[in-house]
Order: structure tokens, then C-alpha cells, then sequence
């Protein structure tokens, strides 16, 4: 069985929600996590807040950093879940439940995770 | 309490503390002569006591003899000074007598060092769980094969070879060092879940026992948190989550002496002054940041004394079985946390995660359908519960699925 990453894209991070609308995606969120835990193919995850958040880009002048993954990068990364499934299809599957996909634009990115060489 | 209970009462309390004693001051390697010299001052007490009448002080009594018999054997074996006198501290046989301390306070320090030592992981749980009853809790040979549902032959032999092991891997009674507490609090906390457990929901017909084996479980949790070094916030949130079970235990069982399910309890049975106690220590729980397993199950145990269906009540349930389950995975919890989101998202929702399960052959999961179909497809509720009657595995759970199959 492999190992996925889902990694949530907002289309829009800077757009602010009431704090109802937030409660009931936290919901959503945690019932559909719960629902992969509950077939054992939950492995880590993690929300990833704005506060603290900082972006170092390379250019000529060197290494700059800005506050943030706002500014002119429109997408960010709201969080992502590492899941066992025994092929992409079925991490997929998963993908598709994600409540991040109830906002139009938004994407859930599916990444199987590098195996490190293991000598059984 | 007559004077025929008084020795097995006696013995089930004070045979623990001497022989954890006994025990500390040898060396693990020679538990069995801890438990020998032990079983030699109750035999004693047995003989003497019906003639001469019975102490003024029997637990005084029972150390003074447990002392001399101390005393005699060392001065008895000549192999002693090869065999136990180097793990000592005193060389001289007078000098070692002066350590058998008989004080509450290094009955409760031994006792917390054997705690640790015997639910290493080295052993198997099976038999940490054997020795801590037999060791920690002076529970017979007899009792230990009724609750493990097997004969006296096999937990003889289980003891046995877990004593060899613990001689083997050569390990100490002893405090673990700070930084070695919180791995091995972990596999102390596992152990003491599981031996609740056992009684909780053993399949042994003997309640009596059980019962004690919950007892146990928390007097060796309770045992932790005198301690100020072991009293920390998951210890509290498992003792917490056993006084909570534990407040139903009257209600469980009716007249006949059949297992009365969650739902059908008369809750005016419910041991109140449990739930207050569970409620004082999930608070002590809550201080400090960490989350553990225990956290969550005493939290979901405590809704479960609420016995009124509210939507809050489902809800937080089913957030902590979310939450639980991303911990630690088990069937059973992937069970309970979809009977919850029944309660709090509805039918429809629990049925599509129901089935993605995949616990075919698992009985808890067959009834589950069972209830989620019912009213939905009444003739697939049959099928599962049907199916679930050929899992079944104790006669309890036989019985109460057949009540729910009648009702169709």
C-alpha cells in the first residue's frame, strides 16, 4: 500500500469568512478525516494557518522574503492529509470528499510519497 | 468482616505489598522466592491463627513473620551469598534484614517500581497483565486462568516464562529516569487500559471478578497519581475514564444476570459519586497541552453519562471518535464513531461510510448495519443481524442481538 499527499489549494485564502461558515467547514473537514481514519488509511495531516507565514523567492537581486502566500501569488495552501491507499484511483476517491472542494476553484492536488529504499 | 474472610481479604491486600517488598530488595531474578516467602507467612497465618486465636494486629503480624522467614532463609542457603548478596547494597545478612522496610511509604514505592518493571516491553501483554495480577494484585492462579478464560496450567506457564524473560533482559525494579518516564508511562498506561478492559468486557461469566479486576486496574492507576513524578495529565484522563465505566456497572446486568445494554440501562443506577470522581480527574487531565487517546475516551465516556440524546451530546461524540481514531486506529472505534455520526449527520450519511469499513465477519459491524438499515431496508437490517448472530462469539451478545432480530 502507497502513501498520498492532498494538499488543498485555495483559490482565494484572502477571502474572509464569517465565523459560522468556518465552523461548519471545520466540521466537514474533521467528519471526512474521521472517515478515512475509521478505514485506517489515515497517516498525518495538518492545517497550516496565515499567521507566520513568509515566502523566500529567489530573483537577481537575491533572496527576498515577503509576508506571507498572499500578494501576487492568488493560490495558497490551506493544508493537506498524507492517506495510505493502495493505488491513485483510490487516493482520488478520497480527494473528492474533501470539503475544500465545495469552493469553486479550489483544488485538492494528489502526490504519491517518494518510498525510501527499504531493505526488508 | 468474620474471621473466615479475614485471611483471603488479608491476603489479597498484604501478600502484594510484602512480596513487591520482598521483591524490590532481591532483585526481579528472584521474584519467585519473593513470592515463595510470601506464600510461606500466609500458610503460616493459615496454620497458627484457627489455634491460637487471631492477632490483635494481623497485618503486623503477617510482616514479622514474612521478616523471620526472611531471616531463615538467608541464614539457610548458602548459595545466598553468591546469588543475591551482590545486587545488594549491605553485604552482611543482619545488615540485609535491616532493609526489608515494611513502611507504607516504600510498600507504595515498591509497588510503583514493580509497576514499571513488569509492563515492559519486553513482555507481551498477555503477561505483563498476568504478573501485574499476580504480583501487584495477589490474585490466585485460579482467578487469573478465570478471567483469561483458560486453566491454571497455561497461566503457569505464562508467568513462568515472563519471569524468565524479565531475568533474561536482567531488569531492575526501579524508577525509570526522567527521560525514559514518558516512553515507558506509555506501555504502564497500555497495560492498565487493557486489565480494565479485561474486566469491562471479559467474557468470563464471573462478575464478581470482573468487577474486581476494574478495581484493580484503578487502584494501580490511582497508584500513579500519588506520585508526583507519574501524576501527570494522561494518567488522570484514563483513572477518569475508568470512573466513568465504571458508574454503570450496577446498571448493567439485570435479575437473571444478563448483560443490560447501554440504551436499555435505568440510568437512576447509575453510580453518581463515580461520575464525580471521573469529572475531578478529567479536569486534573486537562492541565497541561498534551491530547492522549485517554484524553478523548474519558471525554466521549463522559457524554455517555449524559443520558438524555441531544444533538450536542452526538456531536461532540463524534468529533472526539474523529480525533481518537487518527490517534489510534481500531475496528471498534470505526464502529462507534459511525453509530455517532448516525446520531449527529443522520442515517443516510452513516449507511455510505458504514460500508467502506470493510469489517465483514466482524459481528459489532453486522449489528451496526443491522440498526442503520433498520427502517431504511428492513429486510437487509435481517440479513446483518442474522449474519451477526453466526459471528457472535459470547453468549451476551448472542442474546441481544436476537432481541433486536425479534423486532422485525
Amino acid at each position: 500500500m502507497d502513501e498520498f499527499i492532498l494538499i488543498f489549494r485555495h483559490e482565494d485564502g484572502g477571502k474572509l469568512a464569517s465565523p459560522e461558515q468556518m465552523q461548519a467547514w471545520m466540521k466537514q473537514t474533521m467528519d471526512w478525516i474521521g472517515g478515512i481514519a475509521a478505514q485506517n488509511k489515515y497517516v498525518s495531516g495538518t492545517g497550516l494557518p496565515f499567521d507566520d507565514a513568509r515566502v523566500v523567492k529567489a530573483t537577481a537581486a537575491g533572496k527576498i522574503v515577503t509576508n506571507g502566500p498572499f500578494g501576487d501569488i492568488k493560490e495558497t495552501i490551506g493544508g493537506y492529509i498524507v492517506v495510505r491507499a493502495d493505488s491513485v484511483e483510490e487516493a482520488v476517491e478520497f480527494a473528492k470528499g474533501s470539503p475544500v472542494l465545495l469552493g469553486e476553484g479550489n483544488s485538492v492536488e494528489v502526490r504519491k510519497i517518494a518510498k525510501e529504499d527499504k531493505t526488508q | 468482616m468474620n474471621q473466615a474472610d479475614l485471611i483471603p481479604h488479608l491476603f489479597r491486600t498484604e501478600s502484594r505489598k510484602i512480596t513487591a517488598v520482598l521483591c524490590k530488595l532481591f532483585g526481579i531474578e528472584n521474584m519467585e522466592l519473593a513470592e515463595d516467602i510470601t506464600g510461606e507467612t500466609f500458610l503460616s497465618a493459615l496454620e497458627i491463627w484457627p489455634y491460637k486465636g487471631f492477632p490483635e494486629n494481623p497485618t503486623a503480624w503477617l510482616y514479622t513473620v514474612a521478616k523471620n522467614k526472611t531471616r531463615n532463609y538467608l541464614t539457610r542457603r548458602q548459595t545466598f551469598s553468591e546469588k543475591i548478596t551482590p545486587n545488594l547494597p549491605a553485604q552482611e545478612a543482619d545488615d540485609l534484614l535491616s532493609h526489608i522496610d515494611l513502611s507504607e511509604q516504600n510498600i507504595m514505592d515498591s509497588q510503583l517500581q514493580m509497576l514499571f518493571a513488569i509492563c515492559h516491553p519486553v513482555l507481551p501483554t498477555e503477561a505483563q497483565i498476568g504478573l501485574a495480577l499476580r504480583i501487584l494484585c495477589g490474585f490466585g492462579i485460579e482467578e487469573i486462568a478465570n478471567a483469561f478464560l483458560t486453566n491454571k496450567e497455561t497461566i503457569n506457564k505464562r508467568l513462568f516464562r515472563a519471569k524468565e524473560k524479565l531475568r533474561q533482559e536482567k531488569v531492575k525494579i526501579e524508577f525509570p529516569s526522567e527521560s525514559e518516564i514518558a516512553k515507558r508511562m506509555e506501555a504502564v498506561l497500555a497495560t492498565l487500559y487493557l486489565l480494565y478492559n479485561e474486566g469491562y468486557y471479559s467474557e468470563s461469566q464471573d462478575t464478581v471478578l470482573r468487577e474486581d479486576l476494574c478495581l484493580e486496574a484503578m487502584r494501580l492507576t490511582y497508584l500513579l497519581l500519588e506520585n508526583e513524578k507519574t501524576n501527570q495529565p494522561p494518567v488522570n484522563a484514563l483513572l477518569a475514564l475508568m470512573c466513568f465505566h465504571s458508574s454503570r456497572f450496577p446498571a448493567r446486568k439485570n435479575q437473571n444476570g444478563e448483560i443490560v445494554l447501554y440504551q436499555d440501562q435505568d440510568e437512576t443506577l447509575w453510580n453518581q459519586e463515580l461520575i464525580v470522581k471521573g469529572a475531578y480527574y478529567f479536569q486534573q487531565a486537562s492541565k497541561g497541552k498534551t491530547l492522549s487517546k485517554y484524553h478523548l475516551e474519558a471525554g466521549i465516556a463522559w457524554w455517555h453519562t449524559q443520558k438524555t440524546d441531544t444533538p450536542e451530546k452526538w456531536e461532540n461524540i463524534l468529533q472526539m471518535y474523529n480525533r481518537l481514531l487518527q490517534i489510534e486506529y481500531s475496528p471498534i472505534a470505526a464502529l462507534n464513531r459511525t453509530f455517532a455520526l448516525s446520531k449527529a449527520n443522520g442515517k443516510t450519511e452513516a449507511l455510505r461510510e458504514a460500508e467502506k469499513l470493510c469489517l465483514t465477519g466482524n459481528p459489532y459491524y453486522h449489528t451496526l448495519l443491522g440498526e442503520l438499515y433498520e427502517d431504511i431496508d428492513n429486510k437487509k437490517a435481517r440479513q446483518h443481524l442474522e449474519t451477526a448472530l453466526t459471528f457472535a462469539r459470547t453468549p451476551a451478545d448472542r442474546q441481544a442481538i436476537k432481541k433486536k432480530l425479534d423486532n422485525f
